[in-house]
C-alpha cells in the first residue's frame, strides 16, 4: 500500500497489535475463519466469536458464516459476549502515525464485541487510513455520535513493578485486517 | 515541621521497594518520554496548550454554562456545584433512588478528593476500583504512591499476599498470573455493577463532550455495562473547542508514560443504548471545590493548566526518594503540593512543600508550562504571611546581612571547631548542626573574606571595569573562585572591583518565604551595584545570579513594590553569570587559551539555576573543551546535587541520598576532575567525595580556567 500503512503497521506493532492487509474482502474473510477455528472457537460457552453489524458483512450470507465455524454468533448481546473467546467488529478510521482505530462506537453491541473477548479482530477498510489525530477529528466529530472509540493495541497495564502486561480488563489480542473493498469507495 | 512527616520520610528513603522502584522507573521515564516526542516540536505544543488551559481558566463560568447546556440537549444530566458534600449527596441520592448495591469506578482523582468511597461504603454500597493499580491498593487499604501508577511502591510478592489475604488463596508472585487473576475477579464486579463512576481527562464545552483516557480498557466497561453512567469532572478540565482536544490528547500519554496514545480513548458526548436497549442515564457533575477561586489568584491560575500527566512526579529527584505517602494526601508531588494548598486547605501544604528542592526539573518537561517551583515559593510566602516570620529565623538574616558581623560568627564558629578540622573542611560538627556533616564536610570559613582578600591584590589600570557580585560562599568560604575570577578578567584587560555595600543575594530570605527581608536585600545590593560606572554586573554563582537577574524583580513584583522596579532591571541587564562573560571574552579574541594543551578527562555537571534558570549549559562546556579538556559527561549530568541551599540544612535526610546518586555518577564517568559553575554544589559535592575518601577533584570552572589562559 502506501506510506501511511507502513507507518501505521509499525505503530500498532509496536504497541503489540498484528496487523494483515487483503486486497479483496474474500481474502479477509477466509483469514478471519481461519483463525477463528485455529482459535478453537466453537459453539460451546467461553469460545464464542461474537460478530457485530458492520458493511463488511454486506454480500455475505451470515447463516452460512456460522455454518463454516460453528460458535461464531452474529445477533450480539451483553450475555454471549461475555461468554465468547473473540469478537469482530469494523472500524471507521485508522490513524498512521499512532497506529490507533477510531469507532462511531454508540450501538453497544459495537463496544461489547471489543471489550469482553480475550481477542478482538478488528477491520479497517484500506481506504480509511488517515495521517494523524487532526486528520481524523476532521472525519468524526462528537456532533455526529454520543460515543467514539479510540483503540491502540491491545489492554495493557504497568501497574505491577511496571512490568508491561497485555490483557488486563479489555482484549490480550488485537488482530487488525485492512481490506480494500473497490466497490464501497464511495 | 511535624516529626510525623519527618519519620516518613525516612520511613520512605529507607525502603528499598520504593526507592528502586520509583529510581528505576525516573531514568526509564526521561528515555521514553523523549521518544515518545521525537517529532513533535514540545515547545510549540506546550504553548498551545497552557494558551488553550489559561484561556479556559478565564472562562470557566461561561464553559460550564456552554458544557451543560450542550450537553443537557443530548440527554445529559449536569450538576455543577462547589461543595465536595453536595456532590457526595448527589451520587448517593442516585444510588439510592436507583437501588444501587454495587458502583464500578474507573481512576478519578476528583472522586478521590472528595473520598467518595468511604461515603459509599458506610452507605452500604460496594464500590469497586477497576484500574488495577487503584484495586490492588484498595485491597491494601492504602492511598496511591503515583498519580499514574497507585502501586508502584509494591512488589509483586506483596501484591499476591494482598490478594492471599483479601481475595483468594493461593497466588503467586507471577505478574501475568496476577493480572489475569485480576481481569477474572473485576470481570464479575463490572457485569454486576448497577452504577460505573469515571473521571474524565478533558470537558469540551462547544460540544458537551467528555474524553476519558486509559490503558487497561476499564473505563469502557465502566461506561458500557452499567445502566448508569456518573463522571466526577474538576472544572480545570474544561476546554472551549472541541479542537483544544488535539494539543491534550497528543502531549498527555507521552508526558505521563512515553506512549505515543493510550490504548483507549473515549469520547462521549451524550447518553448511548445499555445492553438492555434503555437509555444511559448520564450524569456529569462539574466540581468546583475553590477551582473557581484559583482561576480568580493571578499567581496560581496557572495551575489550571495542569492536565494531571504527573511528569512533574517523575523527573523530580525528590519524589523518585519519597514518594507520594509522604504527602499524606491524594495529591502527590509538585503539582500535587499546590492541589493540596487549593483543594484542602494552605496549611495543610505547609510541611510537604518544604520537599521541593526548586531545582526545577519540572519545569523543563511541564506540558502545561506551569512554573511550579515558582508556585511552590508563593505558597511559602503566603504560608510565611500567615504564620509570622520564626524568631530564631528573623535572628539568623538578621546576622546574615549583616555582612562583617556575618563573617566573623561564621569565622569565630569554624575556629571553634579547629581541631575537628582538616584540609580546609570540617568533618564534624556539635549537637543541632551534627546533621549537616553526616554525609559531606563542610569548608571551613576563610581568614581573609574576599572582600579583604582583594584589596591586597594588585590590579593592572584597565579602561573597563566590571562589578564582582561575590555572595556569601565565595567571599566567605570560597575566596580563591573570586581571586581566580579576578586574574581571568585582567587577562582580558579588565578591572574587576568589588561594591563594598553588597550583601546576602536574598535567596535564602525569599525561599524561606520572607519575601520582605528578601527585598531589603534587594534594594542593598542595588544601591551597592549600579554606583560605579561598570559594563557588567559578574557572580560566579548561579543561585546569586538568579536572584540579581530574575528574582529581585519578582520580589519586588509580589510585594507590590513597583516604584523599586526600574533600578531593578537596570541591574538585571548588566547581571552575567561567570561561564557566560568569559565565552563571550574568548568569542571576542580578548581572552585566548594556551594553545595545543591535552589536559585528559573533565566531567562536568551542571547547576540547577544555571541550566535551567539562565540557560547557560553549552558554554562551560565549550570553555573547558577549548583549554584542551575532554569532556566526559556524566549520567544525568544536570539533575540537582542535592544542595538546595539550605534545603540540606532542613531536609538532610533526602539531600544525602541525592549526592549519593550524584557521587556515584561521577565516579563511574571516569574523568579525575569534576567542574561546576556553582560554589552552593562544590560545597556539597567536594564535602561528599572528601566524605568517601575520593580522589577526585571538585572545583569552580573559573578556578579549572584561570591557569590555561595565555
Amino acid at each position: 500500500m502506501n506510506a501511511d500503512f507502513d507507518s501505521f503497521k509499525l505503530r500498532a506493532e509496536a504497541v503489540s497489535a498484528e496487523v494483515h492487509h487483503f486486497p479483496r474482502k474474500n481474502e479477509a474473510l477466509d483469514f478471519i475463519l481461519h483463525y477463528l477455528h485455529d482459535a478453537g472457537v466453537s459453539d460451546t460457552p467461553q469460545a464464542y466469536a461474537v460478530w457485530a453489524p458492520c458493511p463488511f458483512l454486506d454480500g455475505f450470507d451470515q447463516k452460512q458464516l456460522s455454518a463454516t465455524v460453528p460458535g461464531v454468533i452474529f445477533d450480539v448481546n451483553r450475555e454471549v459476549s461475555a461468554l465468547a473467546k473473540v469478537g469482530i467488529s469494523q472500524l471507521d478510521w485508522a490513524i498512521a502515525n499512532t497506529g490507533t482505530l477510531v469507532q462511531d462506537a454508540a450501538p453497544v453491541d459495537q463496544r461489547l464485541v471489543s471489550t469482553l473477548p480475550l481477542i478482538h479482530i478488528a477491520l479497517i477498510r484500506g481506504d480509511r487510513l488517515v495521517p494523524d489525530l487532526p486528520s481524523v477529528l476532521t472525519k468524526i466529530r462528537p456532533e455526529q455520535t454520543n460515543y467514539i472509540s479510540f483503540i491502540t493495541g491491545p489492554s495493557r497495564t504497568a501497574d505491577i513493578e511496571r512490568v508491561l502486561t497485555i490483557g488486563v480488563h479489555g482484549p490480550e489480542k488485537l488482530i487488525i485486517v485492512f481490506f480494500d473493498d473497490p466497490e464501497s469507495v464511495n | 515541621m511535624e516529626t510525623k512527616f519527618r519519620e516518613s520520610i525516612k520511613q520512605a528513603v529507607h525502603n528499598p521497594n520504593l526507592t528502586g522502584a520509583l529510581g528505576r522507573f525516573s531514568e526509564a521515564y526521561r528515555i521514553s518520554r523523549q521518544k515518545a516526542y521525537e517529532g513533535y516540536d514540545f515547545e510549540a505544543l506546550r504553548t498551545r496548550i497552557a494558551e488553550r488551559k489559561s484561556h479556559a481558566a478565564s472562562h470557566l463560568d461561561e464553559l460550564a454554562d456552554l458544557f451543560t447546556k450542550n450537553a443537557e440537549t443530548r440527554g445529559t444530566k449536569v450538576f455543577r456545584t462547589n461543595d465536595p458534600a453536595k456532590v457526595r449527596e448527589y451520587i448517593l441520592n442516585l444510588a439510592r433512588e436507583n437501588g444501587v448495591k454495587s458502583v464500578v469506578k474507573s481512576k478519578s482523582m476528583a472522586s478521590e478528593e472528595i473520598h467518595l468511597n468511604k461515603h459509599l461504603e458506610l452507605a452500604g454500597i460496594e464500590v469497586g476500583e477497576t484500574d488495577l493499580g487503584e484495586w490492588i491498593i484498595q485491597l491494601a487499604g492504602q492511598t496511591p504512591s503515583h498519580m499514574v501508577m497507585p502501586a508502584i511502591h509494591m512488589t509483586k510478592e506483596e501484591v499476591a499476599t494482598v490478594f492471599n489475604e483479601q481475595v483468594e488463596k493461593g497466588q503467586n508472585p507471577d505478574i501475568p498470573k496476577l493480572v489475569k487473576f485480576a481481569r477474572g475477579k473485576m470481570r464479575a464486579k463490572f457485569l454486576n455493577a448497577e452504577m460505573g463512576i469515571t473521571g474524565a481527562n478533558i470537558a469540551v464545552a462547544e460540544t458537551g463532550t467528555l474524553v476519558i483516557v486509559t490503558n487497561e480498557g476499564n473505563a469502557r466497561l465502566v461506561t458500557t455495562l452499567p445502566p448508569i453512567h456518573v463522571a466526577i469532572v474538576g472544572l480545570e478540565k474544561l476546554m472551549e473547542k472541541f479542537d483544544d482536544v488535539v494539543p491534550v490528547l497528543t502531549a498527555l500519554p507521552k508526558s505521563a508514560t512515553g506512549q505515543l496514545l493510550t490504548s483507549y480513548v473515549s469520547m462521549i458526548s451524550g447518553s448511548v443504548p445499555n445492553t438492555d436497549g434503555t437509555e444511559k442515564q448520564l450524569h456529569i457533575i462539574l466540581m468546583d471545590n475553590r477551582r473557581t477561586e484559583m482561576s480568580q489568584d493571578p499567581k496560581f491560575k496557572q495551575a489550571m493548566q495542569c492536565i494531571r500527566c504527573a511528569s512533574c512526579l517523575n523527573v523530580c529527584p525528590v519524589f523518585r526518594l519519597v514518594g507520594g505517602h509522604v504527602f499524606g494526601k491524594v495529591y502527590t508531588g509538585g503539582i500535587g503540593t499546590i492541589l493540596t494548598a487549593w483543594f484542602d486547605a494552605l496549611k495543610a501544604s505547609d510541611d510537604i512543600q518544604s520537599l521541593c528542592i526548586q531545582c526545577g526539573n519540572c519545569t523543563e518537561v511541564c506540558p502545561g508550562k506551569i512554573d511550579i517551583p515558582g508556585l511552590i515559593l508563593e505558597l511559602r510566602r503566603r504560608l510565611a504571611v500567615e504564620k509570622g516570620q520564626p524568631l530564631l529565623q528573623k535572628a539568623i538574616f538578621s546576622v546574615v546581612n549583616n555582612r562583617r558581623l556575618f563573617h566573623s560568627m561564621l569565622r569565630a564558629a569554624s575556629l571553634m571547631q579547629k581541631p575537628l578540622q582538616k584540609d580546609g573542611f570540617i568533618r564534624h560538627l556539635p549537637f543541632f548542626l551534627s546533621e549537616m556533616t553526616e554525609f559531606r564536610s563542610v569548608p571551613a570559613i576563610a581568614e581573609t573574606p574576599l572582600r579583604d582578600a582583594l584589596k591586597k591584590i594588585q590590579q593592572p589600570a584597565c579602561k573597563e571595569k566590571i562589578a564582582f557580585y561575590a555572595g556569601c560562599l565565595i567571599d566567605f568560604a570560597y575566596p580563591e573562585m573570586g581571586e581566580a575570577l579576578v586574574k581571568i578578567l585582567n587577562k582580558a584587560g579588565i578591572e574587576v572591583i568589588f561594591p563594598e555595600g553588597q550583601t546576602c543575594c536574598g535567596a535564602p530570605a525569599r525561599y524561606s518565604g520572607a519575601y520582605e527581608v528578601a527585598a531589603q536585600n534587594a534594594n542593598d545590593n542595588i544601591e551597592a551595584l549600579l554606583t560605579d560606572n561598570v559594563t557588567y554586573v559578574v557572580s560566579a554563582c548561579p543561585t546569586c545570579t538568579v536572584a540579581l537577574k530574575h528574582e529581585f524583580i519578582s520580589t519586588f513584583e509580589s510585594l507590590g513594590q513597583t516604584n523599586a522596579l526600574p533600578r531593578a532591571r537596570e541591574l538585571a541587564d548588566k547581571v552575567i553569570d561567570f561561564s557566560s562573560l568569559v565565552k563571550k571574552l574568548v568569542d571576542e579574541g580578548r581572552l585566548k587559551f594556551k594553545e595545543g594543551q591535552q589536559l585528559g578527562k573533565i566531567t562536568y555537571h551542571d547547576s540547577c539555576h544555571l541550566k535551567r534558570t539562565l540557560h547557560v549549559s553549552q558554554q562551560p562546556r565549550d570553555l573547558l573543551t577549548r583549554a584542551g579538556y575532554e569532556v566526559a559527561e556524566m549520567y544525568e549530568a544536570d539533575m540537582c546535587c542535592g544542595m538546595g541551599g539550605s534545603y540540606s540544612l532542613k531536609l538532610p535526610e533526602i539531600s544525602a541520598p541525592i549526592l549519593e546518586r550524584k557521587l556515584t555518577n561521577i565516579k563511574n564517568s571516569g574523568a579525575l576532575i569534576a567542574v561546576m559553575d556553582c560554589p552552593g554544589c562544590v560545597m556539597q559535592i567536594r564535602g561528599g567525595l572528601d566524605h568517601h575518601k575520593s580522589t577526585i577533584k571538585v572545583e569552580h570552572t573559573v578556578q579549572r580556567l584561570a591557569d590555561e589562559l595565555g
